[in-house]
């Protein structure tokens, strides 16, 4: 059989099952749509997180990243996984027990403002549809590059996918379609680096032996007086901007509105403190696996690829060199010394070949391959699912449902929700077919965004009764336009230049906007009058997990 | 509901809150000292070696990872046994 047979076979067997699933778990009622019933337990919903959570940037992008960025690439590692402690600490156990549908529920109800849920419904679909954007735009690469499909033709068979798993049965069938696409992501992400682990070190555990990786590439890295070396901290961010950013991460992670959303879909508070634990265990087998790829990478580039011959280096270098995920610069006039010998400055990779090549760097049979492609798929698609969700739960329950028309019909909102997922999902796709350069850079944006609106509205909605619509109404908006301010000075100078502040960047922005919003509900609110005694009760109904025979109850 | 019970169901609220807080504070400066604290000392911790590694890259790459897990489900547990004790414990 050819490659390029195995490979349909395994991304459109995995599809197939995807659909199959999704087709199985139909949904008409509202509670089904939106929360898949509250009625999964901690363990598949922890995988389903897993799944809504790692995009493919965090399946084919992270790895790189850290190759890349060295020790401080970690703040990525550490950011994205200490937003589940912040999460089940302060906000997912609430908003379960709040026992409604969404964050801008949550926002509406406790702050008794029309306004403020507007707020929260504009950030929850700016948020999610570019994060969408470049998830649809991801799944498009790869089908491009590891199946040789054309963009566009590869983007359209994302979308059929993302729609066909969504669209029947809303959050429930996505629940367990995410449940699938898990495993499929784990085991093409794993499945390389342990084999090229097990040849190198005889045992099947990557995430310990690259410490002695570690110590090699220091080792070589010395002998080549390449500086500074890949351990080394702070060479490619401040100690500050690292700091802030890792933070930011944290803070955005736990206030995205796929994430919250989620944890409206377990049965008890109880089940929602336990899932985001089991969440954070297969996120974390990702997560600490992506710095192993790194080393492995970066080893078998120091040892096999730099100071040989141009005419004799591995297969795998020429064959990404067609795809233009790595250059070779030795030629003069590419900047190089033109003596036919490879140094490592003349070395130029991007970032996605760390995972990208690493079945071919261990010399593994076309199917794993396959598998990986399979599993950045996966990556992409699920994510893509939570997204479109929350767009057209905020379209169809928020808007609609809680502003426009309270008395639509259950049947209308679902069908008005089943509506809005196909019609976002082939927006996501028209504007992903376009230029995208644009989108991956928001989407880094987002978790600022995140960290700078939803979070602090929710964390203080919950801990201080005295928080009301004026503190979290003005340090929604205030948080927003400061975080938004400090991306467009620093990036791009308009409409007032920024000079980065300590050294922090565009990505660390969120940290303004968040002080801000905090410092709002706690100061903003004492000057204004307190919340009603009807929320004051609210708030105490939040606070505890089990319903008593009580006014609220 | 007599005013009585509903006393009660509020004095065990608040000391069940203040528990419940005393626990994420908590658990909130171990999350700290293991990622953003890591990061203000790294360089110091880089001296030691733990498997292999240079102990400060360990503790951003896994360790704080491991810790971030078990402390999840350490406050869950810790939470079933106050729900219980005051009375809020879900079935």
């Amino acid at each position: 059989m050819s490659n390029q047979v195995i490979g349909y076979l395994v991304v459109f067997g995995t599809f197939a099952a995807f659909m199959y699933i999704a087709f199985s778990t139909r949904a008409k009622k509202a509670d089904d749509f939106y929360v898949a019933g509250r009625r999964i337990k901690p363990l598949w919903n922890g995988m389903a997180v897993g799944a809504d959570w790692m995009s493919a940037a965090s399946f084919i992008s992270m790895a790189g990243a850290i190759a890349a960025l060295g020790y401080d690439g970690l703040a990525y590692i550490m950011g994205w996984t200490g937003g589940y402690v912040v999460l089940t600490l302060v906000l997912a156990p609430y908003l379960r027990k709040f026992g409604k549908y969404t964050a801008p529920d949550f926002i509406g109800d406790r702050y008794e403002s029309q306004t403020a849920r507007a707020v929260a419904i504009i950030c929850a679909i700016t948020i999610s549809f570019t994060y969408c954007v470049a998830q649809v735009a991801g799944a498009g690469i790869i089908m491009g590059r590891l199946m040789g499909l054309p963009m566009k033709v590869a983007i359209a068979i994302g979308i059929v996918i993302v729609v066909a798993s969504t669209v029947m049965g809303g959050m429930k069938s996505i629940t367990w379609t995410q449940c699938a696409q898990y495993i499929v992501l784990i085991v093409g992400y794993l499945i390389p680096v342990t084999a090229l682990c097990i040849k190198m070190y005889g045992h099947p555990l990557p995430q310990l032996a690259y410490g002695d990786l570690l110590q090699k590439i220091i080792a070589k890295e010395r002998e080549l007086n390449i500086t500074p070396l890949y351990i080394e901290p702070f060479t490619k961010m401040s100690m500050a901007d690292m700091w802030v950013l890792t933070l930011v991460l944290m803070i955005g992670t736990a206030g995205l509105p796929h994430i919250m959303m989620r944890f409206f879909t377990t049965p008890s508070v109880r089940d929602a403190r336990y899932s985001a634990g089991w969440a954070l265990i297969f996120i974390g087998a990702l997560y600490i696996t992506a710095p192993a790829y790194a080393a492995f990478q970066k080893y078998v580039v120091l040892y096999d690829v730099i100071g040989k011959p141009i005419a004799q280096l591995p297969e795998w270098v020429a064959a990404w060199g067609k795809v233009g995920l790595l250059k070779i610069k030795d030629a003069i006039e590419l900047g190089g010394n033109g003596d036919g010998i490879l140094q490592f400055k003349e070395l130029d990779l991007h970032r996605d070949i760390v995972v990208l090549s690493m079945p071919e760097i261990a010399q593994l049979p076309y199917i794993v391959s396959a598998l990986v492609a399979a599993g950045g798929l996966a990556a992409a698609i699920s994510t893509a699912d939570g997204l479109l969700m929350v767009i057209a739960a905020a379209i169809s329950h928020d808007l609609y449902y809680k502003m426009i028309n309270p008395n639509a019909s259950e049947a209308t909102r679902v069908y008005l929700g089943k509506s809005l997922i196909g019609a976002f999902a082939i927006i996501a796709g028209i504007v992903a077919a376009g230029n995208i350069g644009f989108i991956v850079q928001i989407v880094a944006w987002a978790f600022s965004l995140a960290a700078a609106s939803f979070f602090p509205a929710i964390v203080m909605g919950v801990f201080d009764k005295r928080t009301n619509a004026y503190g979290a109404g003005i340090g929604m908006i205030g948080g927003l336009l400061i975080t938004l301010l400090y991306i467009l000075g620093v990036k791009f100078g308009w409409p007032v230049k920024i000079t980065p502040i300590a050294g922090i960047k565009d990505q660390g922005a969120g940290l303004f906007g968040m002080a801000f919003n905090f410092l709002s509900c706690i100061i903003i609110s004492r000057l204004t009058p307190p919340p009603s005694e009807k929320i004051m009760d609210l708030v105490d109904h939040l606070r505890y997990p089990k319903k008593l025979t009580d006014a609220h109850d | 509901m007599v005013s009585a019970e509903k006393e009660d169901i509020k004095r065990r609220l608040e000391e069940y809150h203040k528990k419940n807080v005393a626990y994420i504070i908590v658990l909130l400066i171990i999350w700290f000292i293991v990622s953003l604290g890591g990061i203000l000392v790294v360089k110091g911790l880089n001296e030691f070696t733990f498997l292999g590694f240079p102990f400060g890259y360990y503790l951003g790459a896994q360790l704080s990872i491991i810790v971030f897990i078990i402390e999840i489900f350490v406050y869950a547990k810790l939470m079933d046994n106050l729900d219980k004790k005051y009375g809020f414990y879900e079935d």
